[in-house]
């Protein structure tokens, strides 16, 4: 057991607690934000892969990280927009498109990575990172929180973001409106099209931000059906943070030090098989529905596409 | 001060015409009432006024310049507020979060100037609202005024309001009548939309009748003073049913007589979906009365509020049908739940159960109905404890519920009529044997009580949601009121019909008591209750605070006294 | 374009052509666009068709190929419909799928050398959708007794079962005569039987008979229409008196039991054992295809039809035209939408008329 409290071994949980966390961090924010406003996205899985696709490519061919992560981002926000079209505008269901568009998109990604690189899977070299002054220093911690990619800064300084948007501005009202009673906000003259058109673009722009850093930063490649998942997980997260983004946040976290685990614990040395500490945060989730189950913790009007004048 | 006028403007719907060439003028400092029946156009009008709507032709002209109202934002800019029958306030936030809704979305909420607004208003309406309570912690009064403030919350302009008492009590109704009275001598205009001819008089300075889309017209403020109320009532009726309506008014004081009269034949109302089965089969036999009046007697008493009633023999010497003593239910944040709730009903009497929208009406229907637990106390049915009877249970013993949400619950939208008639005997025979179902059999006894019921439908399989309101109450009532029915409870039975399924329906409860069914009608309108019912139990949060007898001998006395149990003074 | 001419001229009433019509026009239109894409990326899309048409139905082998991939789509597709005609998401296929495909196929070589082989066969199916039905029975209770949404449960226990499912053949099951972790397998004669010299194995009929009956059960009968009344409105199934709890927990369990039977065919027809990280992730797969045939289970036979054929295809197309497998995924996703599409558009045309 002394092993595990080596500091390669803690260093390692750590570091890789943030590099898997921040896809689910991004796509559990982005989701959060759809769920607000009534919109049920499951298509976000699709979006991720995407991101992870356009992002890649973008870092790839132009060299820039940076432009990889905005490439990502707007990947996937053009995946959202199809999820807008059919779903806000024309009142799909959510579900359906959202699945067939994640289908979509692993079908298509596969295609285009296969039309492009054929089977070979060539790698970007490490994206840079920002040690933190000062921060950077702390044993261990600092090694293992503060020597990463900017964009897992932003993520987390994006939690403070949404989380002041949510409570202190005229765009959180109208997010919980849309999700809570449509024609509230349609009657105060706030279109509840237009605002949830706005929320599922922001949750595919975060998702896809999710997705290129999957793919620049935590793995340096694409794969096909690389995200694994971790849209799902995102749509969980969300969920069970209802409106709050600390929460995903958390969640995020437990996640990330799972999936994180197994390989730590290869670098100290134990044989623990991957798959039982890959059950811990699901089983763990699991446990608190049971234990704190209580009625449903979702908006009213969510899922449910709104047309002015009825109801 | 503000002037906002319609000129000719027409608006259509799938087979109707809802505003028809319709010209009209709202000035600043006056209370203007639209008048008319269901179905007249008032609420397509303020659906034009306040964006939600556009019109096909004609113009809207504010102080005198054409608008183009496309959008409840463009509506509000233009200093018109719109207060709609349903609350619309999102029930998580708090109330200054809701009046606060619909700022710039860029923006950091700016609380402190929202405030200085809120005290502002609440000065001018003479409210006293907490501006930091969750919605659902105010009364539906209180919501209502939220709702008004925020109406009037960029300027004290125009302000229109849709049926604005029907969720009141009286005292909420005077309430609000002074608050709209503040208002108009502040110089706003105000635009009150009802179908009671006694709100129109008390509330309004000008009053504007629609009939069938037009405007039939007007009573405008010198004429409202110079005529006594009996004229102003003729001349209203005049206006809403055309010459010749005035003189059956006058026979409202006769008892039973005028109500006694057939309802007229659904066919004769233009407004219903033109989805005739074969050729209209008239209920009974048509009006006996000579003059071709365009409607009868009975619906211009309803107008008028002032209503004889029904009044049958009930024997209270034998024992109730069903008894229930200090019945008691759990319930969520935010309902209302039973307390200590007892009662007698017997067989052939109509108990009318009023109050305040949300003082426990529900759960009362519910728990009767088997749908909903009892947290104590005990029901019996003819002498037999059936406290803890499901709701098949309670049906077999002949216990009917007609909810109050028809398409919420009490149908499934997309399912035919021919299931949704059978909807509460899934699995029982006739109609299904060792699980399998019958279908022809299904669809030949629906066929039979479309017939029956006359419901207006295509077909037995069409979808019941594409039905209109009325018919899809027909159904229900169908369903409800059969031949082994010995309890029905009603919640709401007219809400919503326009007045032909509205007289509809009480006919039937009023045949199911003379049948000897033992009825509970639960409504929020008084005056529908005054008129059927033979005693009247009122419910104010969640208690029985009293039953009022409504014989033949009580009268006005039983309006008043239930009047005052609805706002929780003593029992009666 | 001409097809969507088509569709504003003739009135579509509630016909059986106007249901083929309504089919045929996204097809079409799904394997147009799908085409397009394919001839931007320099692929011929006519090439790939022919390609996969060949492979997938028009060759012995690989019609046989079609027709076996179809039995544990439509078992599955068997399931979902239960699950959603009554109104629950079940998104949880794969770990259901996967956890009774270990367990029948741990079980199947143990029980086969004390009991007769159609006996360890039949053990081993009920153990499956057993196993399946287990599985979902935690977010079925949690939906029924407090209302939590079981997108968020079934979802977790998917991704539970999985990872379990691995431990299991790892930690547990392992065979230790192979390299690679995985089952002791059934030899291939004792699985299940082959049909009239094919290649086909008997579990596609087993999958054709259940989808029939679970039809049939949706439709003529009590408990079926229960289940529709419950998923099309809640309220309305609490107002008529309905248990909604007992029906909502026996909606899972007979939906996960039948996506488990899946998993147990699966093994018993095709693998006679499970690898270890061995996931077709058929769970999700199949919500397309019950949707494209709006719960109808005899459509569902043809889509499952047209997609094992396009996936049996898909997979020889992927050498010889240079089109990935997973192509196919492009395709089902653009029927989905088009199909999706069609029906609006075909429901405001209606709604406009009846003005």
């Amino acid at each position: 057991m002394n092993a595990l409290l080596t500091e390669p071994f803690l260093v390692s949980l750590l570091y890789g607690a943030v590099t898997a966390g921040v896809p689910l961090l991004l796509a559990g924010l982005g989701e959060q934000m759809s769920e607000k406003a009534g919109v049920l996205n499951v298509g976000i899985e699709g979006m991720m892969l995407f991101g992870a696709y356009a992002g890649f490519v973008a870092a790839w061919y132009a060299g820039s990280f940076w432009l990889g992560f905005l490439a990502g981002a707007i990947g996937g926000a053009a995946v959202a927009f199809i999820v807008l079209l059919l779903c806000i505008r024309r009142g799909l269901n959510q579900i359906v498109v959202g699945i067939a568009v994640t289908m979509g998109f692993q079908g298509l990604t596969s295609l285009l990575h296969f039309v492009q690189f054929s089977r070979t899977y060539p790698r970007l070299a490490a994206a840079p990172v920002l040690a933190l002054p000062g921060l950077s220093r702390i044993p261990i911690l600092g090694k293992g929180l503060f020597d990463h990619s900017p964009l897992v800064y932003l993520s987390v300084l994006l939690v403070i973001a949404l989380t002041w948007v949510y409570r202190a501005t005229y765009l959180g009202l109208s997010l919980e409106a849309a999700g809570n009673k449509p024609s509230a906000l349609d009657a105060a003259g706030v279109d509840v099209i237009r605002t949830r058109s706005f929320a599922v673009l922001c949750t595919g722009f975060l998702a896809g931000l999710g997705g290129a850093y999957m793919a620049i930063v935590g793995a340096g490649l694409f794969v096909p059906f690389m995200t694994g998942g971790a849209g799902f997980i995102g749509i969980v997260l969300a969920m069970l943070a209802r409106g709050r983004p600390v929460w995903v946040l958390v969640g995020a976290a437990l996640f990330g030090v799972s999936l994180a685990m197994t390989t730590a614990l290869q670098v100290a040395g134990l044989n623990v098989p991957t798959d039982v500490v890959q059950m811990l945060p699901f089983a763990a989730v699991m446990v608190v529905l049971v234990l704190f189950a209580r009625h449903s913790m979702l908006p009213p009007a969510l899922g449910l596409p709104y047309v002015r004048g009825e109801r | 001060m503000v002037d906002a006028s319609l000129r000719q403007v027409t608006k259509r719907f799938p087979g109707i015409v809802a505003l028809d060439d319709v010209s009209l003028t709202f000035r600043g400092g006056e209370i203007h009432v639209l008048l008319g029946e269901n179905g007249a156009g008032k609420s397509t009008l303020m659906g034009l006024l306040a964006g939600m709507l556009k019109p096909d032709a004609g113009v809207i002209a504010i102080d005198g310049e054409p608008v183009t109202i496309d959008s409840p934002r463009r509506s509000m800019d233009l200093g018109i507020g719109a207060v709609f029958q349903q609350l619309l306030l999102v029930p998580s936030l708090t109330v200054i979060e809701n009046l606060m809704l619909g700022g710039p979305w860029w923006q950091p909420l700016k609380r402190a100037a929202a405030l200085r607004r809120f005290g502002e208003l609440a000065t001018v309406l003479a409210t006293r609202i907490d501006p930091d309570a969750p919605v659902t912690a105010l009364s539906l009064g209180e919501q209502q005024q939220v709702e008004i403030m925020r109406a009037l919350w960029r300027e004290e302009k125009m302000l229109l309001l849709d049926e604005p008492t029907s969720m009141l009590t009286p005292q909420g109704v005077e309430d609000l009548g002074r608050m709209l009275r503040r208002l108009r001598d502040k110089g706003v205009a105000l635009i009150l939309i009802t179908h009671k001819l006694l709100e129109a008089y008390e509330f309004g300075d000008r009053i504007s009748v629609l009939r069938q889309g037009r405007l039939a017209g007007e009573i405008d403020p010198q004429r409202m003073q110079s005529l006594s109320e009996s004229e102003r009532t003729a001349e209203v009726l005049r206006l809403m049913f055309g010459a010749g309506a005035h003189a059956d008014a006058r026979t409202n004081d006769a008892a039973p007589a005028p109500l006694g009269a057939p309802a007229p034949a659904e066919a004769s109302t233009p407004l219903e979906a033109p989805t005739p089965l074969g050729p209209p089969t008239p209920l009974e036999a048509p009006a006996p009365l000579g003059a071709p009046a365009p409607l009868e007697a009975p619906d211009l008493a309803a107008l008028t509020g002032r209503k004889a009633h029904r009044a049958r023999p009930v024997d209270r010497r034998q024992p109730p049908m069903l008894r229930a003593s200090a019945l008691a239910t759990a319930g969520d944040v935010g309902e209302a739940s039973l307390r200590e709730v007892s009662f007698d009903l017997w067989p052939g009497e109509v108990l009318g159960i009023a109050g305040v929208d949300g003082n426990g009406q529900k759960h009362l229907a519910e728990v009767l109905a088997g749908q909903r637990a009892a947290a104590r106390g005990r029901i019996s049915l003819a002498g037999r404890d059936i406290t803890r009877g499901r709701v098949p249970d309670r049906r077999r013993l002949g216990i009917r519920y007609v909810t109050d949400e028809r398409l919420g619950e009490g149908t499934v939208a997309t399912f035919s009529v021919a299931i949704n008639l059978v909807l509460k005997e899934i699995g029982t025979l006739p109609y299904w044997r060792h699980g399998l179902t019958d279908w022809n059999l299904i669809q030949e006894s629906a066929r039979e009580k479309i017939r029956a019921h006359d419901i207006r439908t295509p077909s037995e399989r069409t979808p019941v949601g594409k039905l209109s309101g009325g018919n899809i109450q027909k159904v229900l009532l169908a369903r409800e009121l059969g031949a082994e029915a010995r309890v029905a409870i009603l919640n709401k039975p007219t809400y919503g019909l326009d007045l032909q399924n509205q007289r509809l329906a009480l006919e039937r409860i009023d045949a199911a008591a003379k049948r000897g069914v033992a009825l509970m009608v639960i409504s929020t309108d008084l005056d529908e209750l005054l008129e059927i019912s033979d005693r009247i139990g009122v419910m104010y949060q969640g208690r029985l605070a009293g039953i009022v007898d409504n014989g033949l001998s009580t009268g006005a006395d039983a309006e008043r006294k239930v009047a005052a149990l609805m706002t929780g003074a003593a029992a009666a | 374009m001409t097809q969507l001419r088509v569709a504003g001229r003739t009135r579509i009433a509630d016909g059986p052509a106007a249901a083929v019509l309504r089919v045929l026009i996204p097809v079409v239109l799904a394997l147009v666009v799908g085409g397009m894409v394919l001839w931007a990326l320099g692929k011929n899309p006519l090439d790939y068709y022919g390609y996969v048409i060949e492979r997938g139905l028009m060759r012995r082998s690989g019609l046989q190929e079609t027709f076996t991939r179809m039995a544990p789509l439509l078992l599955i597709a068997a399931g979902l419909i239960v699950a959603f005609r009554a109104g629950i998401w079940n998104l949880g296929g794969d770990g259901q799928f996967l956890l009774a495909a270990v367990i029948s196929a741990a079980l199947a070589p143990v029980l086969i050398g004390v009991l007769p082989r159609a006996a360890t066969l039949v053990l081993c199916m009920a153990a499956g959708a057993l196993v399946g039905a287990l599985w979902s029975l935690l977010p079925a209770m949690l939906k029924a007794r407090y209302g939590v949404n079981e997108i968020v449960t079934t979802l977790m226990m998917s991704f539970l079962g999985v990872s379990l499912s691995n431990v299991l053949i790892k930690l547990a099951f392992f065979d230790p005569d192979t390299t690679v972790p995985q089952t002791r397998s059934l030899p291939v004669d004792e699985r299940l039987p082959r049909l009239f010299g094919t290649t086909v194995h008997g579990g596609v009929l087993i999958a054709v008979v259940v989808l029939v009956l679970v039809h049939l059960l949706m439709t003529r009968t009590a408990f079926g229409l229960k289940l529709q009344v419950l998923g099309a409105n809640r309220a309305a199934a609490i107002h008529a008196g309905e248990r909604v709890g007992r029906l909502t927990v026996l909606a899972f369990v007979l939906s996960a039991g039948l996506i488990g039977l899946a998993g147990a065919v699966e093994v018993l027809g095709v693998w006679g054992t499970v690898r270890a990280d061995w996931n077709p992730a058929y769970g999700l797969l199949v919500v397309p295809l019950v949707f494209l045939a709006r719960l109808n289970g005899y459509a569902v036979i043809g889509f499952t039809l047209f997609f094992s054929a396009l996936m049996v295809g898909g997979e020889s197309a992927a050498h010889r035209v240079g089109v990935p497998q997973n192509y196919v995924l492009v395709l089902v996703s653009l029927l989905l939408i088009f199909l999706a599409l069609v029906e609006y558009l075909d429901q405001s045309r209606r709604k406009r008329q009846a003005a």
